[in-house]
């Protein structure tokens, strides 16, 4: 068991899974919190200091500066000061209830367009429900109210969708990497010249390096997932033992993965380096857990099918927060399956091939 | 000087008689522009809309069809009752169900007032939080319709309502690449710069010719310069690849601001990465050891510098971890002067805190270097 | 009295509370061949690392070509050539360029450069070879490459750290030849080895164990002094009783 004498390789296979499942849980969200925003009020009358007030109370924004004109306003937009303004044109009580009707204007950052939207969003409906609760219900005819319900996640935690696709990558890497590193080593060393003259067997040579990894893996995985539980408040609302079943499986399928990249490289380094840059950004980019795969052109789609982790993350997401069963996941654990085989059997050849 | 011009041409040579590197420094930046903006992309559209609809009238097909025209939705299809819906939620078909009550139309005319049921898929915040609002948005839209047809029938008096306009400045068409393309760029360059050096450097080391330097008479900050500046130049010039090229022909972004300061930013900005990559040498044996040490903080630095998510709804200790990271002034500013166009005195907070990273990077890089070589 | 070139006294390394070099008290004279021999761990790297400016002795003083190790390294860099155990030219650079390269930085004039190089290369019959990548040459052909531009510039004395690992007994010897005519170009040579052959072609020879210097002399001095017939049998004496190995 030379994998535990190995300080740094330790502290690669723990701590990245720790610092990932940490920043990703805690620090990487899309919420908005405490927003700033400009406000540039011309009118300033009973009803503008209100809507500033309700803007001011709400967790969403934080008014950084009271403007006194537009470019004040476009200045500090350049210096990033704010990420929207207010702007209430003058008299604007006046034209409310004489004419019935008055504008606000919003501006939002669309450097970043999500924000933007969301911004604009959360702006509208505290004016208007500002408004609504001003001229009592009766006044408003024929009122749709939706009636609104966040299945799964009320709070719009980012750790609900995070957290599984962290599970995924960091398995991913973890094992593509010891195994893909360790198998190129005795390689680089000559020590697997001194097995394989040895009266084991090839299939045995290749066990015997990966049950170690296994056991970490698991080891990880249960890390993973404490961490998740207890520190993150995630649920499990499915079945344990499943999800420790296909888990396997999945650690299987990115320990062949690793076998094959061995099998294929020379040097240390080399294997390092395709475990590191190739897994990770595929595995970040086409998981879709960060990105929307639906949003991608076709053949990036067609590509984020070969990507285990995309079918690791949404077994992982339906047995964790949704609690579905094994009917639910056949068709991606069986996906998964086929990919261990295939990836087993390619690997086991090419592993010959040299011996040959 | 000549020991320097030496030193400058064995680094080239070496550079471009590479083939593992070359690629590394030319091809991977290109695919990385190429590919990163076309996949990273979170903008919010084709949410699936599962609608349970009991009211079957005028009324609800009016508002069903005016949601699908909104250009946010796709229809995943007519359910019977919500479980056969939600069912579809389970299996991922559908982000959204719009339950449609009993009676709606009948109810909206009679009692004035009638609730419509809304369920979120709510596993990724993001999308569930905006398909809502767009939704809810639609919601409003149809409900002031209904409102007109009955008011020109004027069974009400008018009420006076608050009209919410909103304009968009720095990016009116809500195109996502604008936001993702300057910041890749700057994470791109960082990439190279910390990692080439840091490797390049540890290379020397590991085969021993760093040895053979140390017993010439080569000052340590001779080879020091004759080490970064090359890196120093690829950096500027893949930026200015990735700017001109990319950015530009491919994704047709016109930086607004002045292109002296962005450089003037880069150049500053290059001096400390390199002074990073330096540092990292410093501590490293191994070609191996540098690579992990330099990908773990590329990592931090990539998701903690508001590249992908907002860095103001971090928690603050977060956000202190992300103040402490260069890249994380380098994307901002990128985004500011090419989308926004700020000029020096909107950056120059920034500059200055780049300045101090520089110098501070820099200068304990090349001590430690000269403690331990 | 011949000319010293290099002369230590008291030279001491310590690695805190691992005494690499124990108050080692030598000197070496202008021209010779010079080899200190040592089992592996006795200190010999630790030495000629102090003597070429590339760590601070902890204590004692040593001069090299007439300049302070505490006090000059620059100046003695510019005096000296150096050449490791590892390989330590740029494989991925061609044998011209490597010449250019180490030329220029030892300061020489770039027509000095042209005609060392072309020089150099016909010498060693590499004519052919110069546009080559140094990385493929066998590795006969890199020492023998290293070890001339170890002396283009000329050096008062040049470094030599178990130059011939893992090379044939007939590139060995033509490896010596090059030394020794070094030598006769008034280049000091000081060398370490494992070779006891080797041992044999140098003019004098001190023995290193645990950190001290136990002989020196020159290679029939110490067979008489140790009552032995070959410089094998002196060695394995001293050996013998050595505390430490890295191994």
């Amino acid at each position: 068991m030379h994998v535990f004498r190995d300080r740094k390789s330790l502290l690669m296979l723990f701590g990245l899974p720790i610092v990932q499942i940490v920043l990703f849980g805690f620090a990487l969200t899309n919420e908005i919190k405490n927003s700033k925003i400009a406000v540039l009020d011309y009118s300033k009358d009973n009803v503008t200091r209100a809507i500033t007030h309700e803007i001011e109370a709400s967790r969403y924004f934080e008014i950084a500066i009271n403007a006194t004109n537009k470019n004040e306003i476009e200045e500090t937009f350049k210096k990033n000061k704010i990420k929207s303004a207010i702007i209430f044109p003058s008299d604007f009580e006046n034209k409310l209830y004489h004419l019935h009707k008055a504008r606000v204007q919003i501006i939002a950052d669309a450097s970043d367009p999500n924000t933007a939207t969301t911004l604009v969003n959360y702006l509208t409906s505290i004016i208007q429900n500002y408004w609504k609760e001003k001229i009592s219900t009766a006044a408003v005819p024929l009122q749709i109210i939706p009636e609104v319900r966040m299945l799964y996640n009320p709070e719009l935690k980012s750790a609900q969708n995070f957290v599984p696709g962290v599970i995924a990558l960091v398995l991913m890497l973890v094992c593509v990497m010891m195994t893909s590193i360790s198998i190129v080593r005795e390689k680089e060393l000559g020590t697997m010249e001194v097995l394989l003259v040895s009266p084991f067997k090839p299939i045995l040579v290749i066990l015997s390096k990966a049950v170690p990894y296994l056991a970490l893996s698991l080891v990880n995985l249960i890390v993973i997932l404490v961490l998740s539980v207890y520190a993150l408040g995630l649920p499990i609302n499915g079945s344990i033992v499943l999800l420790f079943a296909v888990s396997m499986l999945y650690i299987i399928t990115a320990l062949s993965l690793g076998l094959l990249i061995s099998t294929s490289t020379a040097s240390q380094q080399t294997a390092m380096l395709l475990s590191l840059m190739g897994m990770l950004l595929p595995t970040i980019l086409f998981a879709g857990f960060m990105f929307p795969i639906e949003n991608m052109p076709l053949p990036l789609k067609i590509f984020s099918n070969v990507v285990p982790a995309k079918w690791f993350y949404i077994i992982v997401k339906s047995i964790m927060i949704k609690g579905l069963g094994i009917e639910s996941i056949w068709k991606e654990t069986l996906i998964l399956l086929v990919m261990t085989l295939l990836l087993l059997i390619l690997s086991l050849k090419k592993f010959k091939v040299r011996l040959a | 000087m000549r020991t320097i011009f030496f030193l400058l041409r064995k680094e080239f040579k070496q550079i471009f008689r590479n083939r593992a590197l070359l690629p590394l420094i030319f091809v991977a930046p290109i695919l990385q522009l190429l590919i990163l903006p076309l996949a990273a992309n979170y903008e919010v559209k084709n949410i699936n809309l599962a609608v349970v609809d009991h009211d079957k009238s005028p009324y609800s097909q009016k508002l069903i069809s005016k949601i699908m025209a909104s250009g946010y939705f796709k229809l995943s299809g007519y359910y019977e009752g919500y479980d056969v819906a939600f069912h579809q939620i389970e299996k991922d078909e559908a982000d959204l169900i719009l339950e449609i009550p009993d009676h709606f139309e009948r109810n909206i005319v009679k009692e004035n007032t009638e609730k419509i049921f809304l369920a979120v898929n709510a596993i990724n915040g993001t999308k569930a939080n905006l398909g809502g609002a767009y939704l809810i948005q639609v919601l409003a839209d149809f409900n002031s319709q209904i409102r007109m047809e009955w008011k020109q029938q004027s069974r009400f008096n008018e009420a006076p309502t608050i009209e919410v306009m909103h304009s968009n400045w720095y990016n009116p068409m809500m195109n996502f690449r604008y936001f993702m393309v300057p910041g890749i760029l700057a994470v791109l360059v960082t990439m190279i710069g910390s990692y080439m050096t840091a490797l390049n450097i540890v290379k020397e080391k590991e085969i021993g010719t760093i040895e053979q330097i140390n017993v010439t008479p080569i000052r340590k900050h001779h080879f020091i310069l004759g080490k970064l500046i090359p890196f120093w130049v690829l950096g500027i010039f893949v930026f200015s690849f990735g700017l001109f090229v990319v950015s530009f022909l491919v994704y047709g972004i016109i930086p607004q601001g002045n292109l002296f300061l962005l450089y003037g930013f880069l150049a500053v900005y290059l001096v400390g990465i390199l002074g990073f990559g330096l540092l990292i040498s410093t501590y490293c044996d191994t070609q191996q050891q540098a690579m992990s040490v330099s990908f773990f903080f590329v990592m931090i630095f990539m998701l903690m510098s508001g590249l992908f998510t907002p860095i103001d709804s971090m928690p603050s200790w977060a956000k202190a971890i992300s103040q402490l990271s260069p890249v994380t002034y380098f994307i901002e500013v990128m985004r500011m002067i090419v989308l926004k166009g700020s000029s020096f005195a909107d950056i120059k907070y920034h500059f200055v805190a780049i300045v101090g990273f520089s110098v501070l990077l820099m200068g304990w890089a090349i001590l430690n270097y000269r403690k331990t070589m | 009295m011949r000319e010293t070139v290099i002369s230590t006294n008291q030279l001491t390394k310590q690695f805190g509370d691992f005494i690499a070099t124990n108050k080692i008290t030598f000197e070496v004279y202008k021209g010779e061949i010079f080899g200190f021999l040592g089992a592996n761990g006795a200190g010999k790297t630790t030495a000629m690392r102090m003597l070429c400016g590339l760590s601070k002795p902890s204590s004692g003083h040593a001069t090299v070509a007439g300049f302070d190790v505490n006090t000059q390294p620059e100046e003695i860099k510019k005096n000296i050539g150096y050449m490791s155990q590892k390989f330590s030219l740029y494989e991925d650079l061609t044998i011209t360029e490597n010449i250019e390269f180490f030329g220029g930085i030892y300061g020489l004039t770039n027509k000095q450069i042209a005609e060392k190089s072309k020089d150099l290369i016909e010498r060693l019959g590499l004519v052919k070879a110069k546009d080559q990548l140094v990385g493929s040459l066998p590795l006969g052909w890199k020492q023998k490459l290293s070890f001339s531009i170890a002396i283009l510039h000329q050096p008062k004395v040049v470094f030599l750290d178990e130059p011939t690992g893992g090379v044939d007994p007939v590139t060995r010897r033509q490896f010596w030849d090059m030394l020794y005519q070094a030598t006769e170009n008034g280049i000091t040579v000081f060398v370490t080895t494992h070779y006891m052959d080797e041992a044999e072609y140098c003019n004098r020879v001190s023995i290193m164990v645990d950190g001290k210097i136990e002989a020196l002399d020159s290679p029939d001095g110490l067979k008489k002094q140790f009552n032995a017939n070959s410089m094998d049998e002196v060695f394995y004496q001293l050996a013998r009783s050595a505390k430490r190995s890295d191994n």
